[in-house]
């Protein structure tokens, strides 16, 4: 039987983490993730996990902690947000040329400035080149959920690379909700031992890690990271399955919400998709033949298969949470309208950035971008594509 | 597939390379051939040396090889050109010429 309990997201992530009893933690603190080491290291205090837990001076310093204990051959993980995440970005690519499979909840917070410590996800999105699977969360559940999937996937010998498991800011990382926990045996056993074939402290078996790769090795060893991007995708289906078999909760790519005859549609990432469900209901209940596909997995992005989920539409909005300051909309968006390129016959889409720094995203707000999705469909004219919702203007 | 920095090289698709560059052995620098960024060379005059290994740990590198207590000639293969032996040998056992003379 797994256990019912109500946490917020950070403890969530920090349970999760005494259940792996990882070997290391490099541990920074930073709003809204401070409290995922704050609650680690009670658990250290008290003796139920032997992680050395390392306090460090920066999260430049907590990523190269990790990165040190990881080609060590041990387990590491880190927590951050925001501008801790931009001071490690140097290491994030260390981390994932070195393909060291290392474990970093994200708790997404806007990125400065000005300054806001509040929900968005512009750290995140500005490390998405940084050769990290990215695995997002809508609820405290999932947040945990995907914690316990990281290590299987990020450690398979495939895949070898790192792997950010985020979710929003104060929204689940400090708001409580219901959860089931699995018991500790289970999720031991599910996490399983991570055993690298080379590690540095393996005695009979030299290895130096991250020698300075000159011109004719460099772009093989970047296609390198590009084919095992590739190969987490079946990883990941297939470390999902498996867990579905363990609790019975079902996690893929992303989730498909009423989309089967839906003719309009919204994609997005992580906490809005519970106001975006609530008003697929709602307009559902009218009449209205709409849907929602909530993206779990940024990295490695599913091309092929948003394309086919979307491919039915008329028109379908995909909303940032994050601006990229492209002149052209935000990096959702760029990924999925590309894949829908691919498509015979494709949905018209357009583009809004929201929720930028804590802005709130409500039923009206999301049945409002319905109304507009609507308008495209009957005009056949798909007007500005790059929009923003939220803000106040004259 | 493990593979020794002896078998790979600038032809070794990337299907064949370590994983991120791994390199499972140790004292790989000696394949390396570092000596190509010289500028000025070092000349040994046997005649002059007397044996008093006074350059050899004066190399910044490993370029000095010594073999049953005689100092061998240069290591060109890991000699930078930098020097230090001549101004370190009290016999003028050393001198600098210009790479390629």
């Amino acid at each position: 039987m797994s256990i019912r309990e109500r946490l917020s997201g950070n403890e969530a992530v920090a349970y999760a983490m005494r259940q792996i009893n990882p070997d290391v933690m490099g541990a920074f603190p930073i709003t809204p993730s401070t409290e995922i080491p704050q609650y680690f290291a009670q658990y250290v205090a008290d003796g139920l996990v032997d992680t050395e837990y390392v306090t460090v001076e920066s999260e430049h310093s907590s990523m190269s902690t990790c990165i040190g204990a990881q080609a060590a051959g041990g387990r590491a993980v880190t927590a951050t947000s925001s501008c801790g995440l931009a001071l490690m970005f140097e290491l994030l690519y260390v981390a994932s040329s070195c393909r060291l499979p290392i474990t970093l909840a994200c708790v997404n917070r806007a990125l400065s400035g000005p300054i806001n410590i509040n929900n968005d996800h512009s750290d995140s999105m500005g490390a998405r080149d940084a050769g990290w699977i990215q695995i997002y969360a809508e609820t405290n559940q999932e947040a945990y959920d995907n914690f316990l999937q990281a290590m299987p996937i990020g450690e398979n010998p495939a895949v070898r690379l790192p792997v950010m498991i985020c979710q929003d800011g104060f929204i689940t990382s400090h708001g409580v909700e219901n959860i089931e926990l699995l018991e500790d045996d289970k999720a031991k056993a599910f996490v399983g031992e991570y055993n690298p074939e080379h590690f540095l402290l393996k005695h009979e078996n030299p290895l130096a890690v991250g020698p300075y790769d000159v011109t004719h090795y460099y772009m093989e060893h970047k296609i390198q990271q590009a084919e095992a991007m590739k190969a987490a995708k079946p990883v990941i289906l297939q470390v999902a399955a498996e867990f579905e078999k363990l609790t019975g909760r079902k996690y893929g790519f992303f989730e498909a919400y009423r989309m089967e005859d839906a003719e309009t549609a919204l994609v997005l990432i992580g906490s809005s998709a519970g106001t975006a469900r609530a008003t697929v209901d709602k307009l559902r209940a009218e009449g209205k033949k709409v849907g929602m596909v909530k993206l779990r997995v940024f990295r490695p992005f599913p091309m092929e298969e948003l394309a086919a989920a979307l491919q039915h539409c008329k028109a379908v909005a995909v909303l940032d949470k994050a601006e990229s300051f492209s002149a052209a909309g935000g990096p959702l968006f760029a990924e999925t309208r590309s894949a829908l390129y691919d498509l015979d016959s494709r949905p018209k889409a357009i583009n809004y950035v929201y929720g930028l720094g804590g802005r709130d995203f409500t039923v009206d707000v999301a049945e409002y971008i319905f109304g507009q999705l609507d308008e495209i469909v009957t005009t056949g004219n798909t007007g500005e594509v790059y929009r923003h919702i939220g803000q106040r203007e004259v | 597939m493990i593979r020794t920095a002896a078998e790979i090289n600038e032809q070794t698709p990337w299907q064949e390379l370590t994983p991120g560059g791994e390199i499972y052995e140790g004292g790989t620098a000696r394949l390396t051939n570092t000596g190509d960024w010289r500028t000025q060379t070092p000349v040994f005059h046997a005649d002059a040396c007397k044996h008093c290994m006074l350059c050899v740990p004066f190399c910044p590198d490993s370029a000095i090889p010594v073999k049953d207590g005689e100092r061998l000639d240069f290591d060109f293969m890991h000699c930078k050109g930098c020097g230090i032996c001549v101004n370190a040998c009290p016999f003028g056992a050393i001198t600098m010429g210009k790479e390629g003379e």
